[in-house]
């Protein structure tokens, strides 16, 4: 527990960070007037079943929540402007644990929610934010969508890092139970962000190479070694030393994602990226091909690619209107028919999907991978 | 005017006369089959672009072509309006496509390159190949098999398109038998073919899948009297007595639906039959018995008893149980237009190859087409080298009535 403690304060130093450097970068005329300090800090009590936000109204500036788990699941809050653009989360909030998030509204509708399990569009709330809206320029909207991304980034990556550490422990103590539980919702921080890893090359080969990945006398590590030690074999007495070096990588993830430097395009091509990821390897059901767990991974590939969207989505609702409300109702469908499928805390395993099922999942997937296969071009300009 | 990037390749080339007599969009329309083609084909039809609008569909009583790319789509969406417009969409590609154009107005090279291409680019300096494109509608478009009507069409349904009724011997695969939707696409280029499949698939995603698509390789029919007989994969020719372009009175009584005062007027119903041969033990058959059991001479394509391919059949010369004496309109009592294809699909895991005929035929009623003439097959000698895998029945609606018509305008009305 104390770890955790520890690891919260850092989590808040990290978001006033990047509070900070969104400020700097668009930041409106009133809205810098706290200089990134909260002027409150308003209570949310999340349960399995409720999120209790202690306000339905705010002046625009910048707000501190702090979120405390009474519930007995995993949970994330989310502060969601118009078309679930997030514009503010924290992740990773264990039972009994109450975690902090400082956000910068400018005024306008938004929604919060508390997402139990991590899965589905969580239970909602309404806020208005009155005072000074926001009017940017085009580039002033597009560098928003990159620190907004930024920031998403920064805290699934965070998240990463905690995880794998609570994963990797249970593989050394030899837990095979806990460390099954752990390893769909690990590898959830991992796959939204799948693209940014990808973006440094040796990493992703490294982090999450599948054994016909690997050539011929280059060595195989990370997560689904221990996938195949955890269901194939059931054996981990030989898993330390990859455990061990998946944290390291995963460590080295976070540390080069702090100098990451995306273009609005990386944004809308990583979006459809993550699409094109669950089309060829989660929808066959490949990728997990010991525990199964395929569908934990689409779900996180279909929430990072929105995330990546509704970063943008500013300056495509400005462009291009239809697209905007295209791409809504698309992510809505497939969010729809992938939540059919949810189960406690996570999925029904791949292998007890029907062909016809799988077939709904792929069809509602090549419709929103058409609307965003769109995005690039309108962000181009 | 914006220039198609086939231009580029037809820039050296003058002639196709015929293709540009056909006069869509002028220059755009002009280009390739000049480049590809380059004069030495001339004579030949291969190349040159068949209309796409008129009285009835093309891919019917037009000729043969020698390749197929057939597909059938289950529509997705429960949207009405949201299928329309694809079916305008896919009208609009039909229609630039079967003119050897791209299937989108921007085209497969040029276009902001951070978007998508609108053509898929692999029939870039092909000719239109008399690529037809040939829409059909199954009996699932207008209430599932749970009876739902999704796109309020139910009403709209035709007597005339219903299930087939199960036929003694046949192994139907679900997976690959029906659909919402069918196109039929025809070419003298097999790219040309798959390539146009591929883009309405592709204009179609998030509102149709693909259910199952089938490739055929060789015609096996001819539907005018100046296309030679084309040989199956039993070696034998097929389609002697196929009913012909040039015999309108027939295609009248037999083909074409008219007199009913609704949107089917001028179409015609299709039924696809996946029909694999046995050919490992058909080529162990003697010739007499591979005779016998067409009821033709194999070299000549003459009827049994008859000495030239056209001479009249018979019926008392030929065995009763041969596939001619059952199948011929003489006997069977009605006319089908068969317009099949050959088919390899690999090999089956027992070392034989997948191999068959994609059986299509057009009529204006299937009870009294199809129906009629396959259940006066069932003591059919042939029956033993062949097995029905894959079957579909779909209401083709007429041809369009001109630049601004859309696939399904009538039904949709």
């Amino acid at each position: 527990m104390r770890t955790r403690s520890t690891r919260r304060t850092a989590l808040v130093a990290a978001g006033a960070a990047s509070l900070a450097l969104l400020a700097a970068c668009g930041g409106g005329a009133d809205a810098g007037s706290g200089g990134g300090e909260a002027s409150d800090d308003i209570a949310v009590a999340a349960s399995d079943t409720s999120c209790e936000v202690d306000a339905t109204e705010l002046e625009a500036g910048t707000h501190e929540f702090t979120v405390t788990n009474n519930g007995s699941s995993i949970t994330e809050f989310y502060v969601y402007a118009e078309g679930d653009r997030i514009m503010g989360e924290v992740e990773n909030i264990a039972p009994g644990v109450a975690r902090s998030l400082l956000v910068e509204l400018p005024a306008g509708d938004y929604q919060t929610a508390c997402k139990p399990g991590m899965t589905g569009d969580g239970i909602r709330n309404a806020l208005t934010v009155t005072g000074e809206a926001e009017q940017l320029s085009d580039d002033e909207a597009l560098q928003a969508a990159v620190t907004d991304y930024t920031r998403y980034v920064t805290s699934q990556v965070t998240a990463l890092q905690e995880q794998t550490q609570a994963f990797v422990a249970a593989v050394q103590a030899g837990d095979v139970a806990q460390a099954q539980a752990l390893y769909p919702e690990t590898r959830t921080y991992y796959e939204r962000i799948e693209p940014v890893a990808e973006s440094f090359g040796d990493l992703d080969p490294k982090i999450d190479a599948r054994e016909n990945d690997v050539e011929e006398g280059d060595a195989w590590t990370g997560f689904h070694v221990l996938e195949r030690d955890l269901w194939a074999t059931g054996d981990l007495s030989q898993s330390g030393p990859v455990a061990d070096q998946l944290l390291s990588d995963v460590d080295d993830l976070a540390t080069r994602v702090q100098s990451l430097e995306l273009q609005p395009l990386d944004l809308a091509n990583g979006a459809l990226g993550l699409l094109d990821e669950i089309a060829s390897s989660k929808i066959t059901g490949e990728e997990d091909r010991y525990s199964h767990t395929d569908l934990w991974d689409f779900q996180a590939n279909l929430d990072g690619s929105q995330a990546a969207i509704t970063s943008l989505r500013p300056v495509i609702a400005e462009a291009d209107p239809d697209l905007a409300t295209a791409l809504d109702e698309a992510f809505a469908a497939t969010q729809a028919e992938l939540a059919q499928f949810a189960a406690g805390d996570g999925f029904v395993l791949y292998t007890a999907l029907t062909p016809a099922q799988v077939q709904g999942l792929s069809d509602s997937l090549n419709a929103l991978a058409a609307q965003v296969s769109q995005v690039p071009a309108v962000v181009a300009g | 005017m914006k220039l198609s990037r086939r231009d580029f390749f037809g820039a050296a080339g003058v002639g196709a006369a015929g293709v540009v007599a056909l006069g869509a969009g002028g220059v755009a329309a002009g280009r390739a089959a000049s480049a590809v083609e380059g004069g030495a084909a001339a004579g030949s039809t291969t190349g040159g672009a068949v209309p796409f609008e008129g009285t009835h569909q093309a891919g019917i009583t037009t000729p043969a072509q020698d390749r197929l790319h057939f597909v059938a789509f289950d529509v997705t969406t429960d949207d009405r309006a949201t299928l329309v417009r694809m079916l305008q969409a896919w009208t609009e590609a039909a229609r630039r496509m079967t003119r050897g154009e791209d299937a989108g107005p921007v085209g497969a090279v040029t276009g902001n390159e951070y978007a998508p291409p609108d053509d898929t680019g692999e029939a870039i300096g092909l000719p239109p190949a008399g690529l037809t494109l040939t829409i059909g509608f199954g009996p699932t478009l207008f209430r599932t098999a749970d009876g739902v009507d999704r796109f309020g069409l139910a009403d709209r349904q035709p007597a005339e398109l219903v299930e087939l009724p199960a036929f003694a011997g046949e192994e139907l695969r679900p997976e690959i038998s029906g659909g919402d939707l069918c196109v039929q696409a025809c070419a003298d280029d097999p790219q040309v073919a798959v390539h146009a499949v591929r883009n309405l698939a592709r204009i179609g995603q998030g509102v149709v899948g693909v259910r199952w698509s089938q490739l055929g390789f060789g015609r096996t029919s001819s539907t005018t009297s100046d296309q030679s007989t084309p040989r199956n994969l039993f070696g034998f020719k097929d389609g002697t007595d196929n009913l012909k372009a040039d015999q309108p009175q027939a295609l009248d009584r037999f083909v074409w639906v008219s007199g009913t005062g609704t949107w089917m007027d001028g179409g015609s119903y299709l039924v696809s039959r996946r029909i694999r041969m046995l050919i490992e033990v058909w080529d162990r058959q003697n010739l007499r018995d591979q005779q016998d059991t067409i009821g033709r001479t194999k070299g000549s394509g003459a009827p049994i008893g008859a000495t030239e391919e056209f001479d009249p059949v018979d019926l008392g010369a030929l065995p009763p149980t041969s596939h001619v004496a059952l199948a011929h309109p003489s006997n069977a009592g009605t006319a089908i237009l068969r317009r099949g294809y050959s088919f390899v699909d690999g090999s089956d895991g027992l070392g034989r190859l997948d191999a068959g005929l994609f059986f299509l035929c057009y009529q204006s009623d299937p009870a009294t087409g199809f129906v009629q003439v396959q259940r006066n097959l069932r003591t059919d000698k042939m029956n033993e080298y062949v097995k029905h895998t894959s079957s579909g029945v779909f209401a083709c609606p007429p041809g369009l009535s001109g630049p601004d018509d859309w696939w399904g305008s009538g039904l949709f009305a």
